[in-house]
């Protein structure tokens, strides 16, 4: 293989690992952020108490959590082909990448809700605030710093999920790997690919950080 | 009737199997415009008697009627909308730590409905009152104790209240802030005739700015009247005890001192 096909090819890999990442962060975030809102004011000194449903949802994601990446990938095939008409590819593997990340999500929400001061709730529950305008105003807009480090963090771990999926044929970098570097003993592409993960990785970190820094009015 | 009656108000909390009377059958009214005093040691009760007037808490049992109307029957819309007229104040400020000082003293005036514009133009009017205009565009973080409760009452007189109750407010204070703090509430008292609930362990609170003053022990009063009253002339064991605890400060105060 040439030079430029090579690159060509990690080009494409770069960018269709990139496509399943944001995408199944983003899926992530529609299902994770208000399941975390959940967990926050369900449990039994959140705003609105529902010890029950939070248990429930707590369990729910707790069992979710715990099927390793590999496993979800193959164990939900049926489901994905049912919704995109196949399970291999870069479109198809968002799918599990977005089961896998949203209850990691919530989790990471929940952690970072919960972390907002509880007097700080409570002045707004004195000055008559409605539940939903405690979740926006309060809740979220006092964790941004902390959720967008959440994000950062997701992002890299969807993108080590991302690879994962080169096994069961994903696509992206993680396939390009696999079946260069691994079937047919390349070496080199292998480590090209997992030094441009690397980089991406190194990336969206410093991103994550410099943001939420630039968001936080709690320095002086 | 009075402005604020309370009546046979008790609460007991269910800690861990165990039950723990914090208010046992309290009988309290407070008159429109006054500045009432709740003292007594920590563990007294004070802050779950006042935490049952904008039902932060829920007594267990008894009446807590505000301008005629029975708190603990209101529940959704009606019951934000009373405890918009019923603002509070805490001892660690609890601002909104992301927002500038006028966009905190804005937040009532969004939960209000209040047009963006408007607000602003009115905090800046608040502002001005707790005398704090020209921090306007800071962030708490970049204030003072001091500075952090004035922004708090401009926030609380955002919501337009008839009743502002005070939780500890000074007590995270120093003695000159503490002054000017309640000079600021005196005047708003005095210029808004807002009646003013004061929860505190410091006697010194009480002296400085309450009409008339309840004392609490183990949940229950012991001693109402006014300020010179209660002080001047304790009947009961739990005002002598606070009484006394505020001269062997004031003595080891003088050791201290050398004098």
């Amino acid at each position: 293989m040439g030079a430029s096909d090579m690159i060509s090819m990690l080009g494409g890999g770069t960018a269709d690992t990139l496509l399943m990442v944001f995408v199944s962060t983003l899926m992530g975030y529609v299902i994770g952020l208000p399941l975390g809102v959940c967990l926050t004011i369900f449990d039994a000194d959140g705003i609105s108490p529902h010890p029950w449903i939070y248990k429930l949802l707590d369990f729910v994601i707790n069992i979710t959590r715990s099927v390793p990446f590999l496993i979800l990938l193959i164990l939900i095939q049926p489901f994905t082909k049912m919704l995109v008409g196949k399970s291999y590819g870069t479109t198809a593997t968002i799918v599990p990448l977005t089961v896998a990340a949203a209850p990691f999500i919530a989790r990471m929400v929940e952690s970072s809700l919960k972390e907002v001061d509880k007097g700080v709730i409570e002045a707004a529950v004195s000055l008559g605030a409605k539940k939903s305008t405690i979740v926006t105003k309060v809740l979220i807009a006092e964790a941004r710093t902390s959720l967008l480090v959440g994000v950062t963090i997701a992002l890299g771990t969807i993108l080590g999920y991302s690879a994962m999926s080169g096994v069961v044929g994903g696509g992206g970098l993680g396939d390009i790997a696999i079946k260069y570097g691994y079937y047919r003993y390349e070496t080199d592409i292998m480590l090209v690919t997992v030094l441009v993960l690397v980089i991406l990785m190194q990336i969206l970190q410093w991103l994550g950080m410099v943001m939420s820094k630039k968001l936080d009015r709690r320095r002086g | 009737m009075a402005f604020i009656e309370i009546e046979h108000v008790s609460k007991t909390f269910d800690i861990k199997s165990s039950a723990v009377e914090a208010l046992k059958d309290i009988n309290l009214s407070i008159e429109k415009g006054e500045i009432f005093g709740v003292i007594g040691l920590s563990g007294a009760g004070k802050s779950t008697l006042v935490r049952c007037l904008n039902r932060l808490e829920t007594p267990t049992s008894g009446k807590v009627i505000i301008g005629g109307e029975n708190i603990l029957e209101l529940s959704g819309e009606a019951l934000r909308k009373k405890r918009q007229s019923i603002g509070m104040i805490f001892q660690h400020f609890n601002l909104l730590m992301q927002r500038n000082v006028i966009d905190n003293v804005c937040f009532p005036m969004e939960i209000a409905g209040i047009s963006k514009k408007e607000a602003r133009i009115k905090a800046m009017e608040y502002l001005r009152t707790v005398d704090l205009a020209e921090k306007a565009y800071a962030y708490p973080v970049q204030l003072s104790g001091g500075q952090k409760q004035r922004v708090a009452i401009a926030r609380v007189l955002a919501s337009n209240p008839q009743i502002i109750l005070c939780d500890e407010a000074t007590s995270a204070l120093d003695p000159q802030t503490t002054r000017t703090i309640l000079e600021l509430l005196k005047h708003i008292n005095k210029e808004f005739g807002i009646t003013i609930v004061v929860i505190t362990h410091e006697m010194r609170v009480i002296e400085e700015i309450c009409d008339r003053v309840a004392v609490l022990d183990h949940g229950r009063l012991e001693e109402l009247g006014t300020v010179h009253e209660v002080f001047s002339n304790p009947k009961t064991n739990a005002a002598k005890r606070l009484i006394l605890t505020k001269q062997s400060e004031q003595i080891e105060e003088q050791i201290i001192k050398g004098d």
